[in-house]
């Protein structure tokens, strides 16, 4: 018997949204789940009382509980891929609810669906209506299961990480449709979500656990401006911020330069003996690394940041292109001088759970990272290997095996095996993105403390604008394949200039740290800047404000070590 | 190994399963060596007799002791199905193995092969293998061999697949690994568990089909016994001489209720998460 949600209590008014916010393990998905009596068989509520609109939930009867499941209390769920049935088309899903619990008939149910549809702004409602899950991305279907949810106009909306899976700009899309549209109906909202940062600009009250426990409870903005408990304070510290920018650092020589690089993937051919289509992944683009410096490479999923990750460990063949590794260049290296080239540049993985071979003790993984290593004998390399993982911190975690860690332990495994080699180069990706924001802040603390003792070049793939931030020297914003923008990170920050990068700025929420104690909301300005003389951002476009085409862009210097991509005005 | 060992039998399932197999692997030891009498020696004085304190299970149609039958025919059955199982999982898991990391056309023709000897139904297959070879030991294993290798293919290959995808394996070409030393150290060790699973469930299943086969008069040749011989020469005496048919079918039946228990038992035992539970 283990007790994971302790005394907590709060209250929630009408048309108000309150954020439960906590690290996993927390209890905070507990709550909501208590709440519709959706607890996993092994869960129970123990004691205590969860009123809605005066009625008694704890210990309601199941008959009681499906009447008010779907039709008051609706629920989002965090994984869009797998909320929605895929063999039902939309329009079957979001008017059986209607059906069942209002008895509306077809036509009636249709025609709300439809309006709600168009008010969560699908662009097409009658062609989502007759559409099936798999059709649409992953914001669109929490949108539509968002649709599906406010349909029924319910008096209590439980989203369990309504956004976690979706990428920052389909983040605020989503938040703002969902908070809006709340606002209106006068429907309570109970935020859960491990992300302070987010909720900070949705919720007017803010609940934050930690193990089971509620510790802080208040207004958004006292919390904010004045948090009381200390963990509330590491959380709010954790959040990723700009170091203080000291001079920048001296730039080394140049390590890696990519030239015109391109990499396109094989589609699945519909038939074997077709030629099958091609999906440029990354286009001409164009990166220079030098010694001792971090570059950050941001973009949404499908931007192809990782593929040049990838192309650079050689993980991935390049169509085109070359990339020049101290003078060689190393898409043409195969054999011996393709091992020496992997010696020197190492990968840290994004899923901490299966980067690291389950049957292997800690000690073997990190030494594995030495067998290609000319004339080390197994003992050397064992010790080695320990010494490496006392670098990361777990000097006596040896004999353990990968399932005995959590996520952040195994990440400074990954870390450990990747750089006992002393590499010059290191590819990250997403290194952080599947942990607690305190766990963060020590990987990220000890990747830079890593970087000042060996001296390594990271280049760091990342979809969090807010860790980008914090450690990269320069960032490259790309977008569908092609770099959209790049320079130094005070450039890209403080003078953003694609229209596409300032809607990622926007879109990442901020909080700032005020000069005189506490925190406040901080949103990026939302000044659009003009196209360098002769240029424009776009042609033609599906989104509005983003360049999307195959034709020519150029890289046009707009300051001091910051270039923009613009296609000549006719 | 103590320790593993130990901890295989603090397990309910994994101590029957244990004890079990003991007992069926001693009898087939013991039969190798030594049984009570001449288990193809004929002696029509003392035909179908009922167990007594001289034939403890009872004498055959023959007047060959049941008893000494049985072990001699474990000896047969348990050594036809290891092989079988042997042969079957050693060249599926490196063919499969092979196809799922490699890929291609290597793949494709490997694949298509498997398929076509997966439609033949298994007994069926090994009915033709015989048909070709004539019953003995040996054809037996090879056709069993044969008719089984494509689900072991099938498993290890879709288990290679997914292992694949695992970001610890594309770590491990990171670090300038080659292919080869990658199925070896990461892929294989990690596909142990379904193999294991399924050589236990084809040890179950090869004595069963050996059974069959003898059954059918396919398998092991007269006068040397077999287990599934036994059940087919029984049938007829069924009514004045059950035992003739008890003694070899459960036999049979606790074999494979113990593999099954200890396969189960072993693929936990080789899952390092499942350690200290």
């Amino acid at each position: 018997m283990r007790r994971v949600v302790d005394q907590v209590s709060f209250d929630i008014e009408a048309g108000q949204v309150v954020a439960l916010v906590g690290e996993s393990g927390s209890g905070k998905t507990m709550i909501g789940r208590a709440v519709l009596q959706l607890l996993p068989q092994v869960a129970q509520v123990e004691s205590g009382s969860i009123r809605f609109n005066g009625r008694e939930l704890a210990g309601a009867g199941e008959a009681a509980m499906r009447a008010i499941r779907g039709r008051d209390i609706g629920m989002v769920f965090q994984e869009p891929m797998v909320s929605l049935n895929p063999a039902l088309s939309i329009g079957c899903q979001m008017t059986e609810a209607l059906k069942l619990h209002l008895g509306l008939g077809e036509a009636e149910a249709a025609r709300r669906c439809l309006a709600m549809l168009e008010r969560v702004r699908i662009a097409d409602p009658a062609g989502c209506f007759a559409a099936y899950p798999h059709q649409f991305s992953g914001g669109m279907r929490q949108r539509i299961m968002l649709a599906s949810v406010l349909v029924m106009e319910p008096k209590l909306l439980l989203a369990d990480e309504p956004t976690t899976a979706l990428d920052a700009i389909i983040q605020k899309e989503v938040m703002d449709i969902m908070v809006a549209l709340t606002r209106e109906m006068g429907t309570a909202v109970l935020l859960v979500s491990h992300d302070l940062g987010m909720v900070a600009h949705y919720a007017n009250r803010v609940v934050v656990m930690r193990k089971g426990e509620a510790l802080e409870t208040g207004r958004t903005e006292d919390i904010l401006l004045a948090p009381r408990h200390e963990y509330t304070r590491n959380l709010l510290d954790a959040l990723p911020s700009r170091a203080k920018s000291g001079p920048p650092r001296a730039a080394g020589e140049q390590l890696v330069a990519v030239r015109a690089l391109s990499v396109d993937f094989r589609k699945k051919a519909s038939v074997f003996w077709k030629q099958p289509g091609v999906f440029r992944a990354v286009e001409a683009v164009d990166l220079t690394l030098r010694r001792g410096e971090t570059v950050a490479v941001v973009g949404e999923s499908g931007s192809g940041k990782t593929t040049i990750g990838r192309a650079l460990v050689r993980l991935v063949k390049e169509s085109s292109g070359e990339i020049d590794f101290g003078g060689r260049d190393v898409t043409r290296l195969a054999g011996r001088e393709l091992m020496a080239y992997r010696l020197q540049t190492q990968m840290v993985f994004q899923d901490p759970f299966s980067s690291l071979d389950p049957r292997m003790s800690l000690c073997d993984i990190v030494a594995e990272g030495l067998r290609n290593v000319p004339g080390m004998k197994r003992a050397a390399r064992r010790e080695r290997a320990l010494a490496m993982l006392g670098e990361v911190g777990l000097g006596d975690y040896g004999q353990r095996f990968p399932h005995e860690l959590s996520g952040g332990q195994r990440q400074r495994v990954c870390i450990a095996r990747a750089i006992v080699a002393t590499p010059c180069l290191l590819v990250a990706d997403e290194p952080v993105s599947a942990l607690d924001v305190t766990i963060q802040k020590q990987i990220l603390g000890l990747l830079d403390l890593l970087q000042q003792k060996f001296g390594f070049t990271y280049l760091f793939i990342s979809h969090d604008l807010g860790v980008v931030e914090q450690i990269a020297d320069r960032v490259i914003v790309m977008y569908r394949g092609r770099i959209l923008e790049s320079g130094s990170r005070s450039a890209i920050y403080d003078d953003p200039r694609h229209p596409y990068t300032i809607r990622l700025l926007q879109a990442s929420p901020r909080i700032q740290r005020c000069p005189q104690g506490g925190y406040r909301l901080a949103a990026h300005p939302a000044r659009s800047q003009d196209a360098p003389q002769g240029f424009c951002y776009f042609n033609h476009g599906s989104m509005p404000g983003i360049a999307h085409s195959t034709g020519s862009l150029e890289m046009v210097s707009v300051g001091d070590d910051h270039q923009v991509a613009c296609s000549r005005a006719a | 190994m103590n320790g593993a060992l130990r901890t295989l039998l603090r397990r309910p399932n994994g101590a029957i399963g244990v004890l079990l197999l003991a007992v069926m692997l001693a009898a087939a030891l013991l039969g190798s060596c030594y049984t009570p009498y001449d288990p193809i020696a004929i002696e029509l004085a003392v035909r179908l007799q009922p167990p007594s304190l001289q034939h403890w299970l009872g004498t055959d149609e023959w007047g060959r002791d049941v008893l000494s039958r049985l072990l001699f025919g474990a000896t047969v059955s348990v050594s036809i199905s290891f092989f079988t199982v042997l042969f079957s999982v050693l060249f599926g898991a490196l063919i499969g193995a092979a196809s799922g990391f490699f890929g291609g056309w290597f793949e494709r023709c490997v694949m298509a092969f498997m398929d076509a000897l997966l439609a033949f139904p298994s007994l069926i297959m090994a009915l033709g293998v015989m048909a070709v070879f004539g019953p003995s030991r040996y054809g037996v294993v090879l056709a069993l061999s044969l008719a089984y290798l494509p689900s072991v293919v099938r498993i290890v290959r879709s288990s290679v697949l997914s292992l694949r995808e695992k970001e610890y394996i594309e770590a491990s070409q990171v670090m300038g690994n080659s292919e080869l030393f990658t199925m070896l150290r990461h892929i294989l060790p990690n596909s142990i568990s379904p193999i294991i699973v399924l050589a236990s469930a084809l040890f179950g299943w090869a004595l069963l089909a050996e059974s069959a086969l003898s059954f059918l008069g396919l398998g092991v040749p007269p006068p040397a016994s077999s287990w599934g011989g036994m059940l087919a020469d029984s049938r007829i005496h069924f009514a004045a001489a059950p035992w003739l048919a008890l003694a070899p079918g459960l036999c049979i039946s606790f074999s494979l209720l113990g593999i099954n228990l200890f396969g189960d038992a072993l693929r936990d035992q080789f899952d390092p998460r499942m350690k200290n539970l």
